[in-house]
């Protein structure tokens, strides 16, 4: 093996750009790990773990970029690092570019903004933000790692101001039919939404738009805003905003459960809304505050639309029904080619959220789960890397992301766990997510399938099966068009639900079997 | 006081994006109206000096 890598001084890029220039940087013929990173102290450890290591590099700072590659010959690195312009130059995209570095040029060139949308690192984030709130803004803080006193300060600035701040660490909001960040291409319509994270408001909103409604604004509040330390500030100004928008004719609150007290106290609030509202507080059932509300309650992110739907179509969302024949025959299938060995779930998702919901579902059902992000503490995952029994592994966590792609981004992670678990002769079913929309991968299906593929073939030689379960967040109008990566995802043989809840409630059922044909409980 | 959410909700977004170029991308794809700031790391990303020029400005 080969290493070699150039610094350019003074160069910086942002990190989703980054990580597209390191995806095809890999994909080059010769090369067996590339990275392209600028030069902070915790990218510097991250190229020493790879055997990257030189004086530049410990000179450089966090405006440098830093391109360096393991190749397998000389020539293949030599290719690549020669024509580093080439690289950073092929993926540009169209928006235009005007030589703006600071915020003020900005707003001085368009005075009528009303909205930042901040994405630069956590440490630079709050600064941004607060920047941005004193030339009277509007702010979505995609950055995560903002410390939780910044996150309190700017918030409680912002609601003195008559203004938001969504965020931080979410990276979803539709506003008047707008995608702001990941979000998927959905039509206007009646029901508005306040969301803690932001694979739940994509996936609430692409239901919606699915079952033939739409969305008025989606407003993401960030992680923590719930939490007792921030005391719902930003919550408080949705739900103000929200209930006196004329096209918002019902509100869905979508979170995890909120910390006791900011719950005592928002309760209130929400019980004086004069507008419908639908509450879904994701978490296992017995600890589900959800008996403090008079209003429509929900445990799914599916359940909160059918419930929304319900209210302003009158139409009923087809449900999953573990008694229909279709859902009987599927598992009478799945486990008829099981051999005894293959008891074992394994959920590798790109979505926090959907793991953090199928585990409730398991749950449940009375199925223990690990997890690296578990619901309950004592099934955390002694190692992430390494799946235990029944195992759901959020990929998007710090343990798998830092200096990487997220798998929202580039799927080859997940590709290298599927692989894995598919090694795994006790493992019989496989739980997936998919998750289109702007920003997203262009192809998120088409990425799993030989991956998807491989890993059946290999249980097929051991003379079972391997079950794949997939949802796929997304609708038709999104760059990657839902139906067609559905298609892409049925040819496979992946067995393909409506929705992450109803992909979770299979494979409990389907675990649940297979845990009987052997006699586990 | 006019209440600056209400105005956006209203209005639909006018935006600024400060990060990641691809956000400002989609944006525009959407017919929103946005400007790209070419954000780099203040002094360099020295903390110490970023604090002094937070107090000099």
């Amino acid at each position: 093996m080969v290493t070699g890598y150039v610094i350019r001084k003074n160069e910086y890029h942002d990190s989703v750009f980054l990580m597209r220039v390191a995806k095809r940087l890999s994909e080059q013929k010769g090369i067996l790990q590339a990275a392209a990173l600028m030069g902070t102290e915790k990218n510097k450890v991250l190229l020493a773990e790879i055997g990257v290591r030189g004086a530049e590099i410990s000179e450089s700072n966090p405006s440098d970029l830093i391109i360096a590659v393991n190749a397998d010959n000389q020539e293949a690195l030599t290719s690549v690092l020669e024509d580093i312009d080439r690289w950073l130059t092929i993926d540009l995209g169209s928006a235009p570019r005007y030589d703006i570095r600071m915020l003020d040029e900005a707003v001085a060139m368009q005075p009528r903004s009303n909205l930042a949308v901040i994405s630069v690192p956590g440490s630079y984030a709050a600064r941004e933000a607060r920047k941005a709130l004193e030339h009277g803004l509007n702010v979505f803080l995609f950055s995560d790692n903002v410390p939780l006193e910044s996150e309190i300060s700017l918030k409680e600035y912002a609601r003195e101001r008559g203004l938001i701040v969504m965020g931080p660490d979410c990276g979803t909001a539709i506003v008047g039919g707008k995608g702001i960040g990941f979000a998927n291409s959905v039509r206007r319509g009646p029901i508005g939404v306040i969301g803690a994270s932001g694979t739940g408001i994509q996936e609430f909103t692409s239901l919606v738009h699915r079952a033939g409604s739409g969305i008025s604004h989606a407003l993401g509040i960030g992680s923590r805003d719930l939490s007792d330390a921030v005391g719902g500030i930003s919550f408080l100004s949705a739900l103000d905003a929200l209930e006196s928008d004329k096209q918002t004719k019902i509100i869905a609150i979508l979170s995890k459960p909120p910390g006791q007290l900011a719950l005592s106290n928002l309760i209130p609030r929400i019980l004086q809304c004069h507008k419908p509202i639908v509450v879904c507080f994701l978490g296992p059932k017995q600890d589900s505050p959800h008996a403090n509300f008079h209003s429509r309650t929900a445990h799914t992110l599916e359940d909160a639309a059918a419930l929304a739907l319900q209210i302003v179509t009158g139409n009923l969302l087809p449900r999953f029904n573990a008694d229909s024949p279709r859902i009987q025959t599927l598992i009478q299938r799945e486990r008829a080619s099981k051999n005894p060995e293959q008891r074992y779930l394994r959920g590798i998702f790109a979505g926090g959220t959907f793991c953090f919901q199928a585990q409730q579902i398991l749950q449940d059902a009375g199925i223990a789960v690990h997890s690296n992000a578990p619901l309950n503490g004592n099934l955390k995952l002694a190692n992430p890397m390494r799946s235990e029994e029944h195992t759901l592994v959020d990929m998007g966590t710090d343990d798998f992301t830092v200096g990487k792609p997220h798998p929202m981004i580039d799927s080859r992670l997940r590709r290298e766990r599927i692989l894995a678990e598919g090694q795994d002769p006790q493992v019989g079913i496989l739980l997936l997510d998919v998750v289109l929309g702007f920003n997203a991968s262009p192809d998120p299906a088409g990425e799993l399938v030989s991956t998807i593929e491989e890993a059946k073939r290999e249980a097929k030689k051991r003379g079972g099966s391997l079950s794949v379960v997939a949802s796929i967040c997304g609708t038709e109008g999104d760059p990657q068009n839902f139906q067609q990566q559905v298609k892409l995802l049925k040819g496979a043989g992946v067995i393909v639900f409506p929705s992450s809840a109803q992909a979770a409630q299979f494979c409990a059922l389907l675990a649940a079997s297979l845990s009987e044909v052997i006699g586990v409980k | 006081m006019s209440n600056k959410l209400e105005d956006l909700l209203q209005q639909g977004p006018i935006a600024i994006n400060i990060g990641v170029y691809g956000f400002a991308e989609s944006l525009q794809i959407q017919g929103v109206q946005v400007v790209h700031v070419n954000w780099t790391p203040p002094a360099g990303g020295d903390p110490e000096l970023m604090e002094l020029l937070d107090q000099l400005l």
